[in-house]
C-alpha cells in the first residue's frame, strides 16, 4: 500500500478488504474494557481542516486518540490560513512541527494529492475529503457497514445491488463509493436528475437511472446523498419540493424496499428533503452504524499507514 | 555589419549561402565567397523567415514579477521570434494610446525583436464600452489587432460594433471565444477526466457557441475576424465551414494544444492549468489536421508567464496559463513536421508568413531573397533535447513541457540584420 491514502485508487481490493478486517478487529477491542491501544504512542497526527466538518474531524480525532497518538487540530478558520497563508507554507510548518500524518480536508479537489506530491512535507497524507473529488475513508466505512449486514465468504460485496441517490455531480462520497464498491464486486446504480450526473457517466463502471421508483425494489443498499441548497440557484433542479418528490426517500419509497435492504446516509441529513424523517429513523436505517464504523475505519487507516501489518484476527494477542 | 550564412537550407530544401548587409539581405546564392564581418557555417540547418507570434503575454506594465517586455523579448528571441504581439490584459489595461505606446517603446528599448502591442476591444476588458480603438491605431504603436483576450467579448452587439468599427483602419478583432455563463468557475476541459477529478468542466461548446456566432457576425458585417487559441474539433469544423463560405476568418492554435491533453490534469499540477483548457486526444488530432490543411492559419504561443506562488498551490486557486515562446518551434517540429503532417515550408507559413500578413507586420514574414529585411531564424532540425524549465529566458517557470523530449532547436536569430541569438545564446548587447 502507498504511504498515503488520497483516493480509493490507492487501494487494491485486497488492501481495502484488509483495512475492513483490521477495522473489525479494532472494533472487538473497542467493545472491551480497555478502549485505548498503545500502537501510535509518541506519533503526531494533524487534522488539517480547511473546510468545516465537525463530524469528520471528531471521528479522526477519536480514532487517533484511541491509538494513543498525539492529535493537533489545525483549523483554517481563525488561523493564519484565513489571512491567506498558502497550502505550501502550512505544509512546511507542519513538517517543521514534526507531523507523522496529516489528515486534510479541503474545498479544492486535488488538495490532498498536491500536499502529498509536492515535496513540501514527508508525513503520510490522508484525504478526509477534497472538494468534489474523493472521500476515501467515507467509502471504506460505508463498505464496512454494508459488509456487516451482508456477510460473504471472501469479505467482499460481490453481487450486492447498491443505489447511490442524489447529487452525484458534486459528491466526493459518491465518487469514492463508486470506485470502492465496484472494486469489491457490488453492482452500483446511480440515481439522479440528468443535471446532477457527471458528463461521461457512460464510462463509469456503473448503471444509472433517472427513475428512483423503478430501481428501488431490486436494491440491497440505498445510499442517499445530501442535497446542497445552493444547487437550486444554479438550475440543477427547480425546487426542493420537486426534488424531494422525484428523488427523495419518502415513506412510500421506504415501503417499497426489500425487507433486507438497508438505508444509508453520509450525514448531515436534510430531513424532509432527500430523506423523510421516518426513513432516517427506520429500523433498516444504518446511519448511526456508519458513524460508529467511521471511527474504526479511521483507526484502521492510521494503523495501516503508520503502525504495521493488517490485523487478521486474534488482535489482542498481536497487539 | 555584414554577416554571411554559409550552407543554409531554405524551407523549400534548397541549399544556399545568404549574405546580410546592414538591415537587409544583400544576396542569396548557391555559393557566396565575399568577405563578411561574421561568417557562420550552418551545416545545412534550416533558415526560416523570423517567427511571428500573434499572442504573447508580456505582463508589463503591472506584473513585472512575472515577465517584462525585456525578459519576454529575450524569451522570444530564444524561441526564434523576431516579432511578438503583446496582449492587452496588463495593469493598467492596454486600452489607451498611452499604454500601447509605452509597451511599444519598451520593446524598442529592449531592441531584441519587434514588440507590437495589441489593443483592448473594450475599456478595462469589461466587455461593455468600446476602447478608443482609433486612437490606438493612430498612435506610434500603430495597433491593428484588438483583443480582450483573457475575457470574451461576449455581448453580441459590442462584438458586432467592434468588428465594423476597425474596418476603417484595416484592423482585426481577435476573439477569446468563451461563453461566460457556460464556464463559470470552470477549471478544466469538461469530459470524462473532469468528472473523475471532481473539477468543474469547461465544455467545448462554450468555445464553439461563440465561434459560431462570431463567424456569422463577421460574415454579416463583412469584417475580418481572428479566432484566438482554437482548441476543439468542433471549432475546427466551424472555421472550415466559414472559410468555404468566404468569411474573412483566420484562426490560431497554441503549441500546448497541439501536444498536451487533459490527461495531464490527473496530476493536479497547476502547470497544466490553462485557459482555454487542455482538451481530449480527439481534439488534439483535429487541431493538427486543421493546422496541416490550412483551416488553422497560424501557431500562436499564448505565452502566459506566472510567478511561482501563483502555481504552487491548489489547482482551483492557481492562475491560468503556461509558457510557450521558447518551446513553440520545437513543439511544432515534433508534432507536425517529424510526423510528416507538415513541410518546413508550411511551418514557415504558419509561424511567420501568415501571422505577419494577418497583423500587417510588413517587415516580417518576407521572402528570403535579396532586398528583404533580414529577420531570420536558424533551426537545427537534428537536435533532440529534453526541456528543462530552469533554463528559460522568461522570468517565470510555468513550463508545461518540462521533461519532454522535443525535436528541432533554434540556434541563431537575426533581427533586422542583428545577430540577436548566437549559437543559442541571447546577445543583448548586439549593435549594428
Amino acid at each position: 500500500m502507498n504511504a498515503h491514502l488520497l483516493s480509493v485508487n490507492d487501494l487494491s481490493a485486497a488492501e481495502a478488504i484488509a483495512i475492513l478486517n483490521t477495522a473489525e478487529e479494532l472494533g472487538k477491542i473497542s467493545d472491551g474494557p480497555m478502549k485505548k491501544l498503545p500502537t501510535l504512542r509518541g506519533r503526531t497526527i494533524v487534522n488539517l481542516f480547511f473546510e468545516d466538518s465537525t463530524r469528520t474531524r471528531i471521528s479522526f480525532e477519536t480514532a487517533a486518540k484511541r491509538l494513543s497518538a498525539d492529535v493537533i487540530n489545525f483549523s483554517a478558520k481563525g488561523s493564519s490560513v484565513s489571512k491567506g497563508e498558502s497550502l505550501k507554507d502550512t505544509a512546511q510548518t507542519l513538517q517543521a512541527i514534526g507531523a507523522d500524518a496529516v489528515v486534510i480536508r479541503h474545498s479544492a479537489s486535488g488538495a490532498a494529492q498536491r500536499l502529498a506530491d509536492s515535496g513540501w512535507i514527508s508525513a503520510a497524507v490522508i484525504n478526509a475529503g477534497d472538494g468534489t473529488h474523493e472521500h476515501p475513508t467515507q467509502a471504506l466505512l460505508d463498505a464496512l457497514t454494508i459488509r456487516q449486514h451482508f456477510p460473504s465468504e471472501f469479505g467482499d460485496l460481490t453481487g450486492l445491488n447498491v443505489a447511490i441517490v442524489g447529487d452525484i455531480l458534486h459528491s466526493r462520497v459518491a465518487r469514492s463509493n463508486v470506485l470502492l464498491l465496484t472494486k469489491l464486486g457490488a453492482k452500483v446504480t446511480l440515481v439522479a436528475p440528468p443535471t446532477l450526473l457527471p458528463v461521461g457517466i457512460e464510462t463509469w463502471p456503473v448503471s444509472y437511472s433517472f427513475n428512483l421508483d423503478l430501481i428501488l425494489p431490486q436494491m440491497d443498499v440505498v445510499m442517499m446523498l445530501r442535497v446542497q441548497q445552493e444547487r437550486m440557484s444554479n438550475f440543477f433542479f427547480p425546487t426542493a419540493r420537486e426534488y424531494s418528490k422525484s428523488y427523495g426517500l419518502t415513506n412510500a419509497r421506504l415501503a417499497s424496499l426489500k425487507s433486507s435492504a438497508i438505508v444509508m446516509h453520509p450525514g448531515p441529513m436534510n430531513r424532509g428533503l432527500e430523506i423523510s424523517s421516518e426513513s432516517a429513523d427506520a429500523q433498516n436505517s444504518v446511519v448511526l452504524e456508519q458513524v460508529a464504523n467511521g471511527v474504526l475505519i479511521r483507526m484502521a487507516v492510521l494503523y495501516t499507514l503508520l503502525g504495521g501489518v493488517p490485523l487478521q484476527g486474534g488482535a489482542e494477542t498481536k497487539l | 555589419m555584414r554577416t554571411l550564412l554559409k550552407n543554409a537550407k531554405l524551407p523549400t530544401g534548397e541549399q544556399v549561402d545568404i549574405l546580410i548587409d546592414g538591415r537587409r539581405i544583400a544576396q542569396v546564392a548557391p555559393s557566396i565567397s565575399e568577405s563578411a564581418d561574421r561568417t557562420i557555417d550552418l551545416n545545412s540547418a534550416y533558415v526560416l523567415p523570423g517567427l511571428v507570434d500573434l499572442h504573447t503575454h508580456l505582463r508589463e506594465p503591472g506584473r513585472e514579477d512575472a515577465e517584462t517586455v525585456a525578459s519576454g523579448s529575450r524569451a522570444a528571441v530564444k524561441g526564434g521570434y523576431t516579432a511578438v504581439s503583446a496582449m492587452a490584459n496588463t495593469h493598467p489595461v492596454a486600452d489607451t494610446a498611452g499604454v500601447v505606446e509605452q509597451v511599444f517603446r519598451l520593446g524598442q528599448e529592449a531592441g531584441l525583436c519587434d514588440v507590437f502591442p495589441i489593443g483592448a476591444v473594450t475599456e478595462g476588458l469589461n466587455g461593455e464600452k468600446l476602447a478608443e480603438l482609433g486612437a490606438m491605431a493612430e498612435s506610434v504603436a500603430r495597433v491593428r489587432i484588438f483583443s480582450d483576450d483573457g475575457k470574451c467579448v461576449h455581448d453580441p452587439l459590442v462584438m458586432r460594433r467592434a468588428l465594423e468599427y476597425v474596418k476603417s483602419f484595416n484592423g482585426i478583432i481577435a476573439q477569446h471565444a468563451q461563453e461566460p455563463r457556460l464556464t463559470e468557475d470552470a477549471q478544466m476541459n469538461e469530459g470524462s477526466v473532469s468528472s473523475v477529478l471532481g473539477l468543474t468542466g469547461w465544455p467545448a461548446i462554450a468555445e464553439e457557441a461563440i465561434i459560431a456566432r462570431d463567424l456569422l457576425l463577421a460574415e454579416h458585417v463583412q469584417s475580418r475576424l481572428h479566432i484566438c487559441h482554437l482548441t476543439t474539433a468542433g471549432g475546427v469544423e466551424l472555421v472550415r465551414w466559414a472559410k468555404s463560405r468566404g468569411v474573412q476568418v483566420t484562426a490560431e492554435v497554441t503549441p500546448h494544444h497541439l501536444l498536451l491533453t487533459d490527461e495531464s490534469v490527473r496530476s493536479y499540477d497547476p502547470v497544466f492549468k490553462v485557459n482555454p483548457p487542455l482538451r481530449s486526444e480527439r481534439d488534439v488530432l483535429a487541431l493538427r489536421a486543421g493546422l496541416a490543411d490550412g483551416t488553422i492559419d497560424v501557431v500562436a504561443t499564448d505565452h502566459a508567464p506566472h510567478p511561482t506562488e501563483d502555481k504552487e498551490c491548489e489547482w482551483q486557486s492557481a492562475a491560468f496559463g503556461m509558457l510557450g515562446l521558447e518551446t513553440a518551434l520545437s513543439v511544432v517540429v515534433t508534432t507536425m513536421v517529424k510526423t510528416g503532417m507538415m513541410t518546413w515550408s508550411q511551418l514557415a507559413e504558419r509561424m511567420s508568413i501568415s501571422p505577419a500578413r494577418i497583423a500587417g507586420y510588413s517587415e516580417h514574414g518576407q521572402e528570403i531573397a535579396e532586398g528583404s529585411i533580414a529577420n531570420l531564424t536558424v533551426v537545427d532540425p537534428d537536435i533532440t533535447y529534453t526541456v528543462d524549465r530552469s533554463n528559460g529566458e522568461s522570468k517565470s517557470r510555468n513550463n508545461p513541457f518540462h521533461g519532454q523530449e522535443l525535436h528541432g532547436m533554434v540556434t541563431h536569430v537575426l533581427f533586422a540584420g542583428k545577430l540577436v541569438l548566437d549559437n543559442g545564446v541571447v546577445n543583448a548587447r548586439v549593435n549594428d
